[in-house]
């Protein structure tokens, strides 16, 4: 057994965290603010080969393993959670599916500007009415002629309007039930898409969540992704991918947590000492860090499992679980810690507290995890 | 064009603080890094790189660790990677440094030769030069613009109060300063190429044919007898406000003190 990164991991560990710290970080505050989509930030990954950094070269991706992946989302998280869930709907949710089940054609025009930068990815699979419940898709896609006819609409898609290329599922067959959902691809610019309403969130605020309409959307018959049927079955398996993306987002900003509040305890004086000799706050922070290491560790080990083609569906839906929850735990407390400061935009931990919330709902709330995680267990 | 890069890895601080018995640098728990001023010389030969085609080949000698510095370069674009790692190497002054440097630069072909303007641990600022002084080539320090036209470098050279222009012929070795540009990050494809596709290539002492009591500190006319951290002076004061204000403060603190 080895718990040791290899020498390009801790590479990637050095050179994104000084690119986090340097590029992203101080802008990370005014994006909460504004609300703003930081493009900039898109762009300056984009530089750095960041946007496909699990697929191969010959796909425009950066040829690099799931685990730095990983850790560069984590990283990037640390700085601006907004940020980081950008990277990983794009990476995991909109690149992975064409990777795994796009034909040569579809790689070729979509998966090399995705992985290169170029373009932004969105993953579109919660509906107003079909949301845990995902095989309740509404959205219906016919086929006339060479065309796919598609009309319904999807809520709080993640990168929805700033995005270029959407994974989009809907029903082709109602009566075959989740053996009737498929995948396609669909262009920003394909006649009868529409961006319908923004939402207004608690966290993660630079990120975009926005509605798809679909009126009689045309789709050409070649961005059907993988076969018909086959869709239900491509979200599910993206999902899997995409959670140890998010468990890596939450952890970064667990991290970011941690780190706040290590400094603060040095420096804040109560009682004319240091807050952190209070061994009250002591206790709190040792339960702190054992829960961000424990968090860490899942990730990565799901990560690893994926890398090594091994199973992780259950091991993804663990570590989303346990490093979201934990990030729900470490945050608040960072902000108690803080004290009145802490209750201000003065200090970073209230936004932490606001986005760590999300990474216990989207992708599968922790209800569905456990459900993951039980099903996969009982296999009843 | 070839172009060599001289690079150091150093500890990532500017407080170095010494080991009050061992009179050594403490160098525990403080992370690695390639010097900031040899990070722009390595994108200005990245640049010239892209801008009118080289080999960029970066050179370090250090401790086998030193290999990681080698790497970023790699992955910021570099072709080709020396560390130059032998225990006789250790303890090297700037002289015997740069005589060693020398003898590695002596195998290429090379037409202009970067250096940073100092390192970050020991400020010396030598190494450049006496390197330029041991090939016997003309050196430009304190860089901060280059231009190529031929054969010909025009070089921005910083001043205090301004600038040189300085036109010099290749070969030619220069200090980078960190006005010369702002240098790129590794591209992480870049970090997996910098592993899987390049090489780090070791070069030792009986490969450079070097004699062992020429080098190292065997090689190091500079002894060092003792080093301290010296104590901190009461610090100065800074007055801020406009000119009127400032003024006023400096009368009225002098009169304070009877100084005036
Ligand atoms: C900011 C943001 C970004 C998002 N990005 C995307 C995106 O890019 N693409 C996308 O497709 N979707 C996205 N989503 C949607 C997200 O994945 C869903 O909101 C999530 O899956 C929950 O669905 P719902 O909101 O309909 O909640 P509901 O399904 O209505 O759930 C309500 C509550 O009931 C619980 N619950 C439901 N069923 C069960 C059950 N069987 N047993 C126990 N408890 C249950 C849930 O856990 C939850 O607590 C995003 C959402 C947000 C807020």
């Amino acid at each position: 057994m080895d718990f040791s990164l290899t020498k390009e991991q801790q590479m990637v560990r050095k050179i994104v965290r000084e690119f986090a710290e340097k590029e992203i970080a101080p802008k990370a505050k005014e994006i909460d603010l504004t609300g703003e989509f930081p493009w900039d930030n898109v762009k300056k990954m984009a530089k750095a080969d960041m946007m496909g950094i699990p697929y191969p070269k010959e796909y425009g991706g950066a040829g690099g393993d799931y685990i730095s992946y990983i850790i560069a989302v984590e990283e990037i998280s640390r700085a601006c959670a907004a940020t980081g869930v950008i990277l990983s709907a794009h990476t995991s949710l909109a690149c992975f599916p064409i990777f795994q089940w796009g034909t040569k054609e579809q790689k070729e025009k979509y998966l090399i500007p995705l992985a290169k930068g170029e373009k932004l990815g969105a993953f579109a699979l919660t509906e107003p009415n079909a949301g845990t419940d995902a095989a309740a898709q509404q959205t219906t896609a016919v086929l006339e002629g060479d065309h796919y006819i598609l009309n319904g609409s999807k809520i709080f898609i993640t990168n929805g309007g700033k995005a270029d290329v959407y994974i989009v599922f809907a029903m082709t067959d109602k009566s075959k039930g989740t053996k009737g959902i498929s995948a396609f691809i669909i262009e920003k610019d394909f006649p009868g898409f529409y961006i319908g309403k923004v939402e207004e969130k608690m966290g993660i605020r630079g990120s975009r969540a926005a509605e798809l309409v679909f009126e009689d959307c045309v789709v050409p018959k070649e961005n059907l992704l993988g076969k018909e049927g086959e869709g239900f079955k491509i979200a599910m398996v993206t999902l899997d991918g995409g959670r140890i993306g998010i468990g890596a987002q939450a952890l970064g900003i667990a991290q970011a947590a941690l780190d706040e509040v290590t400094k603060y305890v040095k420096e804040r004086q109560q009682f004319g000492r240091p807050i952190g000799k209070f061994q009250g706050l002591q206790w709190y922070i040792a339960e702190m860090a054992t829960k961000v290491s424990a968090a860490r560790h899942l990730v990565y080990y799901a990560a690893w499992r994926k890398q090594n083609n091994l199973s992780y569906t259950m091991e993804a839906a663990m570590a989303k679980l346990f490093a979201s929850e934990t990030a729900m735990e470490v945050t608040p407390k960072a902000v108690q810690i803080f004290g009145g400061y802490g209750y201000t935009k003065d200090y970073p931990v209230e936004r932490l507290m606001r986005d760590a919330k999300i990474t216990e709902i989207y992708e599968g709330t922790s209800e569905v995890q456990k459900m993951v995680i039980a099903s996969n267990l009982l296999k009843m | 064009m070839n172009i060599l890069v001289f690079i150091k890895q150093v500890p990532d601080t500017n407080e170095v603080k010494i080991d009050p018995v061992t009179k050594t640098l403490i160098r525990e728990g403080v992370p690695s890094i390639i010097n900031p001023d040899d990070k722009n010389a390595l994108e200005e030969a990245i640049r010239i790189k892209e801008e009118y085609g080289a080999k960029v080949i970066v050179i370090t000698m250090g401790p086998p660790q030193a290999e990681t510095a080698l790497r970023e370069a790699l992955a910021m674009g570099a072709d080709e990677a020396y560390l130059l790692t032998d225990r006789v190497f250790a303890g090297a002054d700037t002289y015997a440094t740069a005589k060693t440097l020398s003898k590695m630069a002596k195998k290429f072909d090379y037409d202009i030769i970067f250096c940073g303007r100092q390192a970050i641990d020991g400020d010396t600022a030598q190494v450049g030069p006496q390197l330029a002084e041991q090939l016997n080539i003309p050196q430009v320090t304190y860089v901060k613009e280059v231009e190529i036209e031929g054969d010909t470098l025009i070089v921005k050279r910083a001043l205090e109060d301004g600038y040189e222009v300085i036109k010099v012929k290749m070969p030619v070795l220069l200090t980078a300063i960190k006005e010369l540009n702002t240098p790129r990050y590794p591209s992480i494809k870049g970090i997996f190429e910098a592993y899987r596709e390049k090489e780090v290539k070791i070069v030792t002492a009986a490969d450079l044919g070097v004699d062992p009591q020429e080098v190292g500190l065997k090689g190091s006319p500079t002894k060092v007898i003792s080093t301290t951290t010296p104590e901190t002076q009461r610090a100065g004061e800074i007055f801020t406000g406009n000119v009127k204000e400032c003024v006023q403060n400096l009368v009225q603190r002098l009169v304070e003190k009877h100084v005036i």
